[in-house]
């Protein structure tokens, strides 16, 4: 039953295993990119069409902004996809990137409970969108992680609300410290309002009783860059690859890939490669 | 209860991207037995056959292992495999292989640990015995494990059910990759998040059947023991 | 099977054992050789077991020596021990046997032939396929002989082998005992039993409390035994 030959078989098993991954490698690169690329479906959509035209394995390691610029930090990564202009400028500042293009834009949605307890569905004005909820001190749920999505959510109470919110913040305000979809399901559970990017939204399969409350202001703006990381400084990064997957994304072919996902008939990225200021 | 029904139809029809998930999570964790028997059946039965002073520290620490946090097994490889780390230069952070390392480095203790006492039991059993028959300390090994190889295969499939439950470590050092290093655990949390139910309950399905058939395998495996060498 | 002269005699010197603080054998000194067995007897606790293994080198001693033929040698490879409660390997029957002549070194291609007469001498040959553990007690005491016997010791040294047996299994360990001396093996026995002293002595040694009380052939033992002690252990007044 256990002899000898059963574990001669387990070992070379083993052995197989170990090593037949590190041959498939060859011609693939690493990004790491958002949750809210991935969560939205739209590399599921794009990257096999990559991959057909070049023949190139795109491995997504899916984090939040910050993290994602950590993993070009160190190394771990080719590309990096992500979407806080401010931070990525710090990533080129720190000669940690060669060169940021953009790619395309989304819009962020206040996602918040049918009940809407703040009153505040149909504003135009995010600003006093915002200020609303905290005086009320509706139930507000923060990513708290880092990501492109967090660092805009600041930036709108900060700037935009003139709310120093990590000062001003009080239980109302719960910082999760994880990605879109977590912060949607504990928004759903606890009737709650979030920021949500709209791509994440609409393929968020969980919605219940959230839906969107306001829309449509300026500054709600998302904008996405990529960038490769600067093999002078990690001499490991694939720089032919990756510059290749950047040059598809900002190619006409990819502009209109990823213009033609949809979900539900509805257009969830903006292609705007051409624009010098995004 | 939608979403159940539509897990069994993932299920029975078996949905590829399902069941590619499923072969990988099977690959890494038997990969990772195997690699921590190699290493644990000859520390542990090594462990219960010699002696030496402060003999109790390292049966300690061992049996302390068993309960490593899987978290903190997959950051500390994540640190040694990162490019930035010791053996960057490797370059298998976020593959498979990585994932294999750390699951290794959790499941190794428990077999080093149960070999350990199943070697020791049966040694003492049979101390005398080998003694009168002038067995050697090379030969002594062997017919331990040998003898003992039912026990011994039970604490493997315990390795095994420990491997194939956790998340923390894969998750970390494999990036949970899609097609690449996604596996049944890291697919359930993440589905869960994008609240997509439907998968992650069928994976969880899938997932249980297999601890079941582990246990069984177990019981099964003690039965045989019985049932063929008395 | 033989005795090989250069094993005996085998010798105790003033061969103590203490553990403890508690003295198990007290400055033995007795002389074993050639020829019919030698039992030991004596009450519970009086060191027959400790000297049994001491010859076989399984319990050290604190002081005096041991010598087999004159050497001072730790367990030559002739001898053999077969313990009161004998632990079966988690094998078969016939594989217990085939292990132990693999530990005695008999060629591989001979091991099968060996085990299966061995079995057949112990009166075991139809059980050799079944699992040693599932051997009756009387079973499993006449399987561990067959390993005992697997060395093709000079010297077979038991540790009451029929303490916990029937009556039947009893008198088939003796007869094979009493065949395998008839053929040249010298064997050394412990037993509480006078009956079986009486069927099987050669020589009669008995121990008290550690001490050798007396060493003596076997019909003058019994009839006019030489010490005090002896005489109250024939008549059934020596219990401890």
């Amino acid at each position: 039953m256990i002899n000898r030959r059963t574990v001669m078989v387990a070992a070379a098993l083993a052995a197989a295993i170990l090593t037949t991954p590190v041959c498939a490698q060859d011609k693939s690169i690493v990004v790491s990119s958002t949750t809210s690329t991935q969560d939205s479906g739209l590399f599921g959509y794009i990257l096999p069409l990559f991959k057909e035209k070049t023949g190139i394995d795109v491995k997504v390691i899916a984090q939040g902004t910050g993290q994602a610029l950590d993993t070009g930090r160190r190394g771990d990564s080719d590309v990096v996809f992500v979407h806080a202009k401010s931070a990525e400028e710090k990533f080129l500042a720190e000669g940690e990137g060669v060169k940021r293009y953009p790619v395309m834009y989304n819009d962020f949605v206040l996602i918040g409970p049918k009940s809407d307890p703040a009153g505040i569905k149909g504003m135009k004005d995010i600003a006093k969108a915002l200020q609303t909820i905290k005086d009320k001190q509706a139930d507000f749920i923060s990513r708290g992680d880092r990501s492109g999505t967090h660092i805009a959510e600041l930036a709108l109470w900060n700037k935009d609300a003139g709310i120093d919110i990590e000062k001003e913040k009080g239980p109302w305000y719960k910082s999760i410290g994880q990605g879109m979809g977590a912060a949607l399901n504990i928004a759903g559970a606890s009737n709650g309002y979030v920021l949500s990017d709209r791509g994440t939204w609409l393929s968020f399969k969980n919605k219940g009783d959230l839906q969107i409350l306001v829309e449509g202001d300026k500054r709600l703006f998302n904008q996405y860059g990529v960038t490769l990381v600067n093999p002078a400084k990690h001499p490991n990064v694939k720089k032919e690859l990756g510059q290749a997957f950047i040059d598809w994304l900002i190619s006409p072919e990819g502009q209109k890939a990823i213009a033609s996902y949809k979900i539900n008939g509805e257009q969830l990225f903006y292609p705007n490669a051409s624009d010098p200021s995004a | 209860m939608t979403g159940d029904m539509t897990a069994l139809q993932l299920v029975l029809t078996g949905d590829p991207g399902l069941f590619a998930i499923v072969r990988l999570s099977l690959l890494i964790s038997l990969s990772a037995v195997l690699l921590a028997a190699l290493v644990g059946v000859p520390v542990g039965a090594l462990l219960a056959l010699t002696r030496f002073r402060g003999r109790e520290v390292p049966i300690v620490i061992l049996n302390a292992l068993m309960g490593l946090p899987p978290v903190v097994v997959g950051l500390a490889i994540f640190l040694l495999l990162s490019r930035s780390g010791p053996l960057g230069s490797w370059g298998i952070l976020f593959t498979p292989q990585a994932m294999v390392i750390a699951q290794t480095v959790l499941v190794a203790p428990i077999i080093a640990a149960l070999t350990r006492q199943t070697i020791e039991d049966l040694w003492i059993e049979y101390r005398d015995e080998l003694a009168a028959m002038d067995v050697g300390p090379g030969r002594r090994i062997v017919t331990l494990i040998w003898d003992a190889r039912f026990s011994l295969v039970t604490a493997l499939l315990a390795g095994f059910g420990r491997a194939a439950a956790e998340v923390g470590a894969i998750i970390i050092v494999g990036g949970n990759i899609e097609g690449f290093t996604r596996t049944m655990t890291t697919a359930i949390a993440l589905e869960t998040s994008k609240g997509d139910l439907p998968l992650a309950v069928g994976l969880g399905l899938i997932l249980i059947f297999i601890v079941i058939l582990i246990n069984a395998m177990a019981w099964a495996m003690r039965h045989a023991g019985e049932r063929y060498a008395g | 099977m033989r005795a090989a002269a250069s094993d005996l005699p085998l010798m105790f010197v003033e061969a103590s054992i203490v553990a403890r603080e508690v003295t198990i054998l007290d400055r033995v000194t007795l002389t074993v050789t050639s020829g019919a067995p030698t039992i030991l007897i004596g009450p519970n606790g009086s060191g027959k077991t400790t000297l049994l293994r001491a010859a076989v080198g399984l319990t050290p001693l604190s002081n005096g020596r041991i010598t087999w033929g004159g050497r001072n040698t730790e367990m030559p490879s002739k001898s053999a021990i077969m313990f009161q409660r004998p632990t079966m390997l988690r094998r078969t029957a016939a594989a217990n046997v085939r292990y132990a002549l693999a530990a005695a070194n008999v060629p591989r291609g001979q091991r099968e032939e060996q085990a299966a007469e061995l079995l057949a001498l112990v009166g075991l040959g139809e059980l050799g396929s079944r699992p040693a553990r599932r051997l009756s007690g009387g079973e499993q005491q006449r399987l561990a002989l067959a390993r005992a016997l697997a060395r093709d010791p000079a010297v077979l040294f038991l540790d009451e082998p029929t303490a916990s047996l029937d009556p039947y299994s009893t008198k088939a360990i003796e007869d094979i005992v009493l065949a395998v001396s008839a053929r040249g093996v010298k064997v050394v026995m412990s037993t509480h039993d006078i009956g079986q002293a009486k069927r099987l002595a050669g020589d009669v040694v008995l121990l008290h409390r550690g001490r050798l009380i007396e060493s003596t052939r076997a019909p003058e033992f019994f009839v006019t035994p030489h010490t005090e002690e002896a005489r109250k252990f024939i008549a059934g007044e020596l219990l401890v």
